[in-house]
């Protein structure tokens, strides 16, 4: 049980319209992830999804009842916000508690269900603090503990990772990835982190400006984007883009090329380049290089690449992983 | 900056304004203190002489001070709590979006700005008066008999007078706490099933505890030497049914021309305010820690 289902929904402030009309299913037990630039239109959607946000117009089906004017309260869904949300005067306990006692269950099966939700959090020692006392990981913890102990059909989570250091939104990460294997309930996932749609996402949604641009799994958006937007938005590091004369046969306009799918020559290739910062991540290693009359190239290399700062190196794209766009940004088929 | 130097000389600027406030404060407390010891009757000057702790025992004995007393309690008390209730209905009023807000709120603080002995004598004379008060004009409209405000129920009075002065102070403070609650948690509240009553009284009231305090100490200081309003409404009468400690020692040093009782009176006051002081502190004052 949780299967949402949106219907043309669209979401106007005054004149600005920030949701366009927007069509997803999304499936019981998967995790989707809401991936975009700011301003894109995702925590509205979430929110929207929530009850938090009136729609505007079409309808957001929760299970297959219809849910567009149902109170946040009714929908069944649990959201963790970016903020946390903690009650800052409540203990740990009586912030996971709250909703079961708002929900007038019997004392004794509170305590159990917190004792159980303290033990798969590990909050266990931590249950008769204030938040304020914790750190932003339990503090987390805490806000995943208030949403479980209700068992919602589904998990809303509005970039719960964003206010956390990087080692610990790695651990998060996983710590939710884990919680939904095991739980095996539906999240939805807002982010603007695209390595967190990557690897948590069995289905990543990309926003822009409104709309979504596309639905898929993390590889087949990796491998083949619908559009540059996608292409763009999706992979670290970033594509390269290559603006070329528009060609006669189908009408590509540009060309990406990820960067691991660049061949290094030092005799020669399709461009010739110089090498400009050279990222050394240990495993591997990021060149930039600068190409002539092109922008920045960047090319993803093994850790122990013998180039140095200024060298002048050639550069050729593999030709079956090029990406073609046309001039208004689709991707056209490789006929290469 | 904190090098040894830049503290001691940071103490060494300090000092003439410390010594300014000191003497401030403490010359007229001792003046009073010394005074309190005193038969001292403007009526008889250059009579003055050493009598002990007689000026406390004949005010302390003084029906008239238990009564004021009570009063006393009675008005501070009475007020917090209209204001206290009025104030957070009041700043959860003006937090909903409305068209004008900000012109609203300018408008709600107005009473805050009336002097206390202007507001007293509209009060008396357009509000309350018995037979060209507003308040009696309504009466009779309905039929009633109009109330004599200042002679049926003259503490009451006052009362109402002294909270329409404080209401907007309350509620402007209260108004800025609320602001300042993180709308997250309201919307979590609500996905947790909270009713508005709950979400009030489990997340906002607690949220408000700390300006609640602040609004509670700072009243009480202001509110325990109200005298403006009685003086203009109901000189402490009838009888001593509206005279407050304050107002007793008025009445007590400058009616009565007795320095030494008044300034005796004034001494049981600052014990009496100081003794408030450390009950409110030991009972709320946890809520302005951390």
């Amino acid at each position: 049980m949780g299967s949402i289902h949106l219907k043309q929904v669209t979401k106007d402030f005054g004149d600005v319209s920030v949701i366009k009309p927007i069509d997803l299913e999304i499936k019981d037990g998967e995790f989707i992830v809401f991936v975009g630039p700011s301003g894109c239109g995702k925590s509205t959607l979430l929110r929207m999804i929530a009850g938090l946000e009136d729609t505007t117009s079409g309808t957001i089906e929760i299970d297959g009842q219809d849910a567009t004017t149902t109170p946040p309260a009714k929908r069944g869904l649990a959201m963790v916000f970016q903020s946390y949300a903690l009650y800052p005067h409540m203990s740990v306990r009586n912030n996971i508690a709250f909703p079961l006692k708002r929900a007038k269950i019997n004392d004794d099966i509170i305590e159990e269900k917190i004792a159980s939700v303290a033990k798969t959090l590990n909050l266990t020692d931590y249950l008769d603090r204030k938040p304020g006392q914790l750190s932003g990981g339990q503090r987390q913890r805490v806000a995943i503990g208030r949403a479980i102990v209700r068992q919602p059909s589904a998990f809303l989570f509005d970039e719960p990772l964003s206010n956390l250091d990087a080692s610990l939104r790695v651990n998060m990460r996983l710590e939710i990835s884990e919680l939904h294997k095991s739980l095996n309930t539906t999240m939805v996932y807002v982010t603007h982190d695209q390595v967190e749609a990557m690897t948590m996402a069995d289905r990543i949604a990309v926003f822009n400006g409104g709309i979504i641009e596309q639905v898929g799994s993390p590889l087949e958006l990796y491998n083949n984007p619908a559009n540059r937007f996608v292409a763009g938005f999706i992979g670290s590091p970033k594509i390269n883009f290559i603006d070329i004369e528009p060609s006669t046969i189908d009408g590509t306009c540009s060309l990406g090329i990820r960067p691991e799918h660049i061949e290094i020559s030092t005799t020669g290739g399709q461009w010739a380049g110089k090498i400009g910062v050279i990222e050394h991540l240990g495993s591997e290693t990021f060149l930039h290089v600068h190409v002539d009359g092109h922008d920045t190239f960047t090319v993803k290399t093994s850790g122990d690449c013998p180039f140095k700062y200024g060298d002048e190196i050639y550069l050729s794209p593999q030709k079956n992983k090029l990406l073609h766009f046309d001039a208004t940004g689709k991707t056209l088929p490789n006929i290469a | 900056m904190a090098t040894t130097n830049s503290r001691a000389l940071a103490r060494l600027m300090l000092v003439p304004s410390v010594v300014l406030l000191l003497a401030w404060m403490l010359v007229p407390l001792c003046m009073t203190l010394y005074f309190s010891f005193l038969d001292y009757n403007l009526l008889s000057p250059g009579t003055e002489e050493f009598i002990g702790f007689m000026n406390y025992e004949f005010f302390l004995t003084d029906p008239a001070f238990f009564e004021s007393f009570f009063n006393t309690l009675l008005l501070v008390g009475g007020v917090l709590l209209i204001t206290l209730g009025g104030g957070i209905g009041l700043a959860i009023l003006l937090d909903q979006a409305i068209w004008g807000r900000n012109y609203v709120r300018i408008m709600v603080l107005a009473p805050f700005f009336v002097m206390p002995t202007v507001s007293a004598l509209v009060w008396k004379n357009m509000l309350m008066n018995p037979v060209n008060g507003l308040f009696a004009h309504f009466a009779n409209w309905l039929g009633m008999t109009p109330i004599d405000f200042f002679a049926q129920i003259p503490l009451l009075s006052i009362i109402v007078i002294v909270s329409w002065q404080w209401l907007p102070f309350a509620a402007l403070i209260l108004l800025t706490a609320i602001q300042s609650l993180d709308r997250e948690q309201l919307e979590a509240a609500d996905l947790d099933g909270a009713g508005p009553f709950s979400k009030f009284y489990y997340i906002v009231l607690p949220h408000l505890s700390r300006a609640i305090t602040a609004v509670i100490l700072i009243e009480t200081i202001f509110l325990l030497s109200i005298f403006a309003e009685i003086l203009v409404t109901t000189s402490g009468g009838p009888g001593y049914a509206s005279t407050n400690i304050t107002y007793l020692i008025y009445t007590q040093s400058l009616l009565q021309f007795d320095v030494g009782g008044g300034s005796a009176g004034g001494i049981v006051a600052v014990i009496i305010a100081n003794i408030v002081a450390i009950f409110l502190m030991r009972l709320i004052g946890k809520n302005l820690e951390d």
